[in-house]
């Protein structure tokens, strides 16, 4: 479209109708691929866009940049007396809420995908029904990944010192990273549901901002009112922000990481089966 | 293995509403493997519709087929095993280069990646793409689209094809290689059933071919039988001076026979099935010093197969003004 019949002249001779003859002759089918390698290529896929593009990790590296500069000095000096005291309390905290913004980007993602005619092709295909989806998921986590390292980074040249060190940020970032590929599920299903990646993209924020807000990612909750203090502490962002500032600190409770690894196999038992059914009825 | 149907397509009563749009209405097939099988119809006559539900995209409500032997609903997996799928919308990935598309398509199809590797850079090569490989889909024109997205369908040679539209909004040029690879495909003994809006199209390619409106077949033969019974293409010529007409309907009686003198007095058409013979014989009217102020030559177009078949669109031209066939349809 955007090139130039010139263009296509030279480029492109059209097809040689040997070669074309010779090229149908020479398949034999292979064994079908199996669940893990059609989920590995749409992951590989996901990777390749990210390659193409590299512009849309601007999403998942500037907005955890502003966060924490922006929480850390505009309420640090309020919240918590200090900006460095501040930090330390806020930055587990930025980690999960970055983290689990750029899940609501996969069903967003995945709406316009469906808008595009490979859609098609990778319904007719022989493969695992599951494997798009989970691909592109898998493909995502990498996403989630460099949001979480942009967070730690710059928490640590800010002055960051966590407790457990690297080991403990390496395994906070892991349960982060697993929590967000439960909870995309949930957006993956809203992607397949409405119309628009904009719907998309609203629903999914007006879902997750309150959730985050209401939870102790920026006050702690005994300062809050009885029944938000309530709600806040059995808000699953609580306690996967709770879990992560225990593994950062090396006092992380097992119950907490429990609670954080069930919620996010019931949220993928549940909707991964519903995302797939959404998505093969087309 | 599966037995070797005689029919490669059975279907029975296929039936699709979309709300308050019944989008296909009770569609017969019968397709003979080896052959292509064209389904014609205007925009929205349930042609797309048709067709995913044959590759499995879609549950008919109603009715039942067999791809290949094999039940859509029952066995959809065996289906999608045996058939791939050229969609209206390009059925490729924009953002990923030509060869990219094509690994992807052959690693999911089970090759290994070394396999998918050599596979992709054989099919861009035969497919005339081996240049732009490395490029952006979103940047191929049209017809590098519809190569790579036929290409795609053939990393793993499929027993029948299902072609949607392949050439809409393509030019002449591209057109004629897309369906220079289309005949190559049927030499290699791929079944294929080929959606398109253009009779031309379907005469060029098709054995059989159904024609379908609103969601019900209302038609069905060779391309040769329907022609027929619509009238063959034409080549109409107006003159800058009527006073030349009897002069121009001798030079083109004798070029192409049968010559009609339209109401219009500068006016004339003549019978004409062949591009070739159309221009030389416009060239014989220059030679022997007829202005002409224009002329046109086309096949009988799908307005025309309607009219003839159906009686209805009664508001088109008279039957001796024959329209000349566009390279779009209206919406
Ligand atoms: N997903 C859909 N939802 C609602 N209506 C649809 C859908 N797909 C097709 N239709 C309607 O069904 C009819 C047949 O469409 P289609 O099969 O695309 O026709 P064609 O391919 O011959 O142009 C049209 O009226 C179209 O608007
Ligand atoms: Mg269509």
């Amino acid at each position: 479209m955007t090139t130039t019949p010139t263009t296509e002249i030279r480029s492109s001779p059209g097809a040689d109708e040997a070669a074309v003859r010779k090229a149908i002759a020479s398949t034999a089918r292979p064994p079908r691929a199996s669940a893990l390698s059609a989920a590995f290529t749409f992951g590989w896929r996901g990777m390749l866009k990210v390659k193409h593009v590299p512009e849309q990790l601007l999403d998942v590296t500037i907005t955890p940049v502003m966060f924490v500069l922006m929480f850390t000095y505009l309420f640090g000096g309020a919240v918590a007396g200090s900006t460095a005291a501040y930090l330390d309390y806020i930055l587990p905290g930025i980690l999960v809420m970055s983290v689990l913004f750029t899940t609501v980007y996969s069903g967003v993602a995945l709406n316009t995908d469906l808008t595009k005619g490979v859609v098609d092709r990778f319904r007719s295909l022989p493969i695992w029904r599951p494997a798009p989806l989970v691909g592109s998921l898998l493909g995502d986590t990498v996403r989630y990944l460099i949001a979480g390292t942009v967070i730690i980074v710059l928490g640590v040249i800010l002055g960051y010192r966590p407790g457990a060190g690297v080991t403990g940020v390496v395994a906070a970032l892991a349960l982060v990273i697993t929590f967000s590929f439960g909870l995309s599920w949930v957006f993956t299903t809203m992607g397949l549901l409405l119309r628009t990646p904009n719907a998309v993209m609203n629903a999914g924020f007006m879902g997750i901002f309150p959730l985050t807000f209401l939870s102790n990612v920026f006050v702690d909750p005994a300062t809050l009112p009885g029944p938000l203090e309530a709600f806040v502490k059995v808000n699953p962002i609580s306690i996967l922000v709770n879990a992560s500032r225990g593994l950062m600190e090396g006092t992380a409770s097992a119950g907490d990481i429990g609670i954080v690894l069930a919620t996010a196999a019931a949220l993928t038992a549940v909707f991964a089966p519903l995302t797939t059914r959404l998505y093969r009825r087309g | 293995m599966a037995s070797q149907a005689p029919l490669a397509i059975e279907a029975t009563g296929l039936v699709k509403d979309f709300d308050e749009t019944r989008a296909v209405d009770g569609v017969d097939l019968a397709v003979r493997s080896g052959s292509v099988y064209g389904v014609l119809g205007p925009n929205g006559a349930g042609k797309t519709t048709t067709i995913r539900i044959l590759a499995t995209l879609l549950r008919p409500d109603a009715g039942s087929a067999r791809v290949l032997g094999y039940d859509i609903v029952e066995e959809a997996d065996s289906v999608r095993s045996a058939v791939s799928l050229t969609g209206q919308l390009a059925s490729v990935d924009e953002d990923l280069t030509g060869r990219e598309n094509l690994i992807l398509i052959g690693r999911l199809l089970g090759l290994k990646r070394a396999g998918a590797k050599a596979r992709a850079a054989e099919l861009l090569e035969a497919f005339g793409l081996a240049e732009a490989a490395a490029r952006l889909v979103k940047n191929y024109s049209g017809g590098m689209r519809r190569r790579l997205d036929i290409a795609a369908s053939i990393v793993v040679t499929p027993r029948l094809m299902f072609l949607d539209e392949p050439t809409a909004g393509l030019d002449p040029r591209s057109r004629n290689q897309v369906w220079d690879i289309i005949r190559s495909l049927v030499a290699g003994g791929t079944t294929i059933l080929l959606c398109t809006q253009y009779l031309e199209e379907a005469d060029q390619l098709a054995d059989g071919l159904a024609v379908i409106d609103r969601g019900k077949v209302i038609a069905e033969g060779t391309p040769g039988q329907l022609k027929a019974s619509v009238g063959t293409g034409a080549l109409h010529v107006r003159l800058l001076d009527p006073d030349q007409r009897t002069e121009a309907e001798r030079v083109l009686g004798r070029e192409l026979g049968a010559v009609h003198l339209d109401p219009d007095p500068a006016a004339l058409t003549a019978q004409c099935s062949d591009a070739d013979r159309g221009a030389e014989a416009v060239a014989a009217l220059a030679r022997s010093g007829v202005g002409i102020a224009d002329f046109s030559l086309g096949q009988p177009s799908l307005d025309e197969v309607f009219l003839a078949l159906t009686g209805h669109s009664a508001e088109e031209g008279p039957p001796e003004q024959p329209e000349v066939i566009e390279e779009e349809q209206p919406a």
